[in-house]
């Protein structure tokens, strides 16, 4: 029904909750995407068909809902029990009927299904109480997991669209802007820009056609956080376009989201038909005499296109290429109308900070950075997903106590944060806090918010070569230093990694690197040198290493990279041959293995699984040679 | 009138002009390549950066291309700071590499004192430098024929699925342009060829020249209701003609066409 007046939207708020308590006992079955391709679906339609079988629904008020993603990604598919907060991961079909049965009818925890803290080794049964989740302040993430994404009434009874009612029961533009302002809200994209700030430009901005714009186009390799949230809190989004919307004066906007994020698309889809029905979109919102719709542009997978000119270029159905910003969107932006865009975790806070206040929100972080931000905890860490943290939390405080420290207890090396424009930062600057100028000033940036952990084994000039790989496929080649110059650094790196890297390439590769960001028509080239950059600045000597020594430290470049069975204590127990891709390991059992080094592709899967820590990795120039003189 | 200053110059500058213009009118060279005062700015070389300050800002400067940065009263330009000639190195460097045989690129490098490229040799040498010139004139034409495909190193121009263009009309706008002369064309008397799509010639009725394609007729002849007898007639003997009607006006004895 119909939504008419901010009176009949507290009575559908009160009901929707009504409906929930009345219900009583929940099963949350995860269906983010990465839960999804754990095999989740048919884990939450088992729950659904045997909750209805068993007669449960009725006699204990028993109902499970498909939800967001937890964040906890490599532990599922994961399953929540409410009220008692129980977590179960890994959760198979063929487990349903006993957490049904045991769980569910008779309150007994299944030890198996509950996760096991890696540092500890202690099984924790609830939600609230893993460390992953214990640390963290979720803002833009507050409903993710607990909300059905599909179905607005449950988002009402979580809270969505309050602080859409708080704007519009008397909020004028400028007070809502004044309450953004407080909260030191900044854009969550990457470059940090005060929301309040871009708010006001565009609402000054002339003429009576105006967009808001959401940044759907995550594209940094390792990251998912914008995802999760337009899949698993759709509702959230949407409240922040509106009120955003309403601050600014637009009654039109996109969200523009990439087509790799199908689920996303759904979600969103759904979510705007009810918003629409229920009329909290479209003319006369809640009664109040505001209009503003919605329309979803769907992206081509560019990387580019996240750069707001290619953006709004892209969505004017052109080519998505950057162009000069001289004049700010908010004056000329989509259809050379004044637009504001937003990155989908921005939006997703606006809400919460109208329905709390700005100063709640601006209780978090340090003096610049306010609130909380959330991050995609990746690589080489023992829990790896999707966290969110009040500003100025140390590097330390996420990898060590929210990461579960680094996996095999490895030693750190280095964190990659802000996606493929981003920096690595070493283990010296672990102790960092977490916020815009911090990172920026230590070479690296906040970016989307991705953080890329690698251990000891990792090589910094690998790295930055998957990077400018990965930069030179998606530039968009209009301007010619990141064109041209993304192609010869690649061509410089490629050298390096492959022992034919020459005194001088290191000058080279930071002069062009310098003149990339100085030259560079957009951020994608201006910030493409960032990697080569902030490696260098952090780990010169690997690079020398790699020139000079034709080796590799840390053993990835293949090419420069052997690996040899250290006689002792190799016990001879077969687990690198069973591994070996090219059947270069031999030994009889028991008995010490050898590599053959013309077989051998140092590919390190030996290394990785000796239980010995027997197998060590040497130059393969030293090998060679010891070879030649063997052979003399 | 926007005032600024460009390398030390004071100049008076057009409102709603861009920054390159105000330097050509100080009589300041920028380097250009993709800049042409038929199409729409594109700042893709990124030749003509420049340093861009105000006294305010305590010394600090962005960055810009003037091909494209609108004038404002009071900024202080320079055009061959420090860092603007190294970008510009560079970038010609690069440049270079791509195009190792181009005769305008390796003038334009050895002018900024590169010889030779210190990054590595296209092996397969182009003369096409990306400038987007071709496409843009195309795309002001109104007909798009052509366009950009693939992204980054891969960039190329081409018609769509690069196979003969179907919007094209023959005008050998993109050809014209073209700094380099990458885009090849034959004309004929009764054919012309290009991007690999043939076209018929048409003959001006007075002088008997074959001076524009069938299809750039109907095109043209179809937009504006102007008629296609208009186009046939080649641009000498409208010249002509012109010429002819002022000089009658002015009571002038007429003189015959010239042949060219």
């Amino acid at each position: 029904m119909r939504i008419e007046s901010l009176e009949q939207f507290g009575a559908a708020v009160a009901a929707a909750r009504e409906a929930r308590s009345a219900k009583g006992r929940e099963v949350w079955v995860c269906c983010g995407t990465g839960c999804l391709a754990n095999g989740s679906k048919a884990v939450a339609d088992a729950f659904g068909a045997q909750i209805v079988s068993g007669g449960l629904a009725t006699t204990l008020g028993l109902y499970h809902k498909s939800t967001g993603c937890h964040g906890f990604c490599e532990r599922g598919p994961l399953v929540v029990i409410q009220p008692e907060g129980l977590l179960y991961t890994k959760v198979g079909v063929g487990d349903v009927p006993e957490v049904l049965e045991k769980t569910v009818g008779k309150g007994e925890v299944i030890p198996r299904l509950l996760y096991k803290d890696p540092a500890t080794k202690q099984a924790i049964a609830k939600y609230d109480d893993i460390p992953f989740y214990k640390h963290q302040i979720r803002v833009s993430m507050r409903n993710i997991g607990r909300v059905d994404p599909a179905n607005l009434d449950d988002a009402l009874a979580h809270g969505a669209y309050a602080g859409l009612a708080r704007a519009l029961s008397g909020m004028t533009p400028d007070q809502v802007i004044a309450e953004i302002e407080a909260s030191g809200l900044r854009g969550r994209g990457g470059a940090g820009f005060a929301t309040a700030r871009k708010w006001k430009s565009c609402r000054k901005a002339g003429g009576d056609r105006k967009f808001v714009l959401c940044n759907g186009d995550e594209g940094d390799p390792g990251a998912f956080k914008d995802r999760s949230i337009m899949e698993g809190d759709p509702h959230s989004v949407l409240e922040g376009m509106i009120i955003g919307a309403y601050a600014i004066g637009a009654h039109e906007g996109y969200l523009y989201v990439r087509d790799e994020y199908p689920l996303a698309v759904v979600n969103l889809q759904k979510a705007l038909a009810d918003a629409r029905q229920r009329g909290l979109l479209g003319a006369n919102i809640l009664g109040s005499g505001f209009d503003f719709d919605l329309r979803i542009s769907r992206g081509g997978g560019a990387f580019v296109c996240g750069e707001s000119s290619a953006l709004m270029r892209s969505i004017e159905g052109r080519t998505g290429e950057p162009r000069a910003k001289y004049v700010h969107a908010s004056d000329k932006g989509l259809f050379d109308l004044p637009t504001n865009l937003n990155n989908v975790e921005t939006w997703a806070d606006v809400g919460a900070i109208i329905a709390n206040g700005g100063a709640w929100f601006a209780g978090w972080g340090t003096k610049k950075s306010k609130g909380t931000k959330a991050f995609s905890l990746v690589g080489k860490v023992k829990n790896t997903g999707l966290i969110e943290l009040p500003m100025g939390t140390t590097l330390r405080h996420i990898i060590y106590d929210i990461g579960g420290g680094i996996l095999k207890d490895r030693p750190f090396k280095a964190v990659q944060t802000g996606g493929p424009s981003g920096g690595c930062l070493p283990a010296d600057r672990l102790d960092l806090p977490v916020d815009y100028e911090i990172l920026a000033d230590n070479g690296s940036m906040m970016g989307s918010g991705g953080m890329i952990v690698m251990d000891d084994r990792t090589c910094m000039v690998d790295v930055a070569k998957y990077f400018l790989k990965f930069l030179s496929e998606e530039s968009c080649g209009k301007c010619v230093p990141c064109r041209e110059g993304l192609k010869q650094m690649l061509c410089i790196f490629e050298d390096l990694c492959t022992g034919r890297g020459k005194a001088g390439d290191i000058e080279r590769s930071e002069r062009l690197g310098r003149a990339m960001q100085l030259g560079s028509l957009c951020e994608l080239g201006k910030s493409a040198a960032n990697p080569v950059l902030s490696t260098l600045r952090y780990f010169r000597a690997e690079y020398e290493s790699h020139i000079d020594l034709k080796a590799c430290p840390a053993g990835m470049c293949r090419d420069l990279t052997a690996y040899e069975i250290v006689s002792e204590p190799c016990t001879g127990c077969h687990q690198c041959v069973k591994v070996c891709p090219t059947e270069a390991i031999s030994g009889k059992a028991r008995q010490k293995h050898v590599i053959d080094p013309a077989k051998c592709i140092s590919c390190g899967a030996c290394f990785d699984v000796c239980p010995e820590d027997c197998i060590r990795f040497i130059p393969k120039k030293e090998q060679e040679a010891a070879h030649a003189h063997a052979d003399d | 009138m926007p005032t600024l200053t460009i390398d030390g110059r004071t100049v008076h500058a057009d409102h709603g002009t861009f920054l390159l213009a105000a330097c050509r009118k100080a009589g300041i060279e920028v380097p250009t390549l993709c800049e042409h005062p038929a199409v729409e700015p594109y700042g893709g070389c990124r030749l003509c950066v420049v340093d861009v300050t105000r006294p305010e800002w305590d010394g600090w400067s962005k960055m810009v291309v003037a091909c494209l940065f609108p004038v404002e009263d009071g900024i202080v330009v320079h055009t061959r700071s420090e860092r603007v000639m190294e970008t510009r190195k560079v970038v010609l460097d690069l440049l270079l590499a791509r195009c190792p045989e181009t005769p305008l690129i390796r003038d334009l490098a050895a002018a900024h004192g590169i010889v030779a490229t210190s990054f590595v040799t296209n092996p397969e040498p182009t003369d096409c430098i990306l400038c987007g010139l071709c496409t843009r004139v195309c795309d002001t034409m109104g007909m798009s024929a052509i366009s950009s495909v693939d992204r980054g190193a891969g960039r190329e121009i081409a018609p769509p699925f690069r196979a003969p263009p179907p919007a094209c009309v023959g005008c050998l706008a993109c050809a014209e342009i073209c700094p380099t002369g990458f885009i090849k064309f034959e004309t004929g008397t009764r054919k012309r060829r290009i991007w690999d799509k043939d076209f018929d010639m048409l003959r001006c009725p007075r002088c008997g020249r074959s001076h524009i394609t069938a299809a750039q007729a109907d095109f043209f002849a179809g937009r504006g209701g102007v008629p296609r007898s208009y186009f046939e007639i080649c641009d000498h003997c409208k010249r002509a003609e012109l010429a002819a009607t002022a000089m009658r006006l002015a009571g002038q004895p007429a003189t015959p066409a010239r042949q060219g």
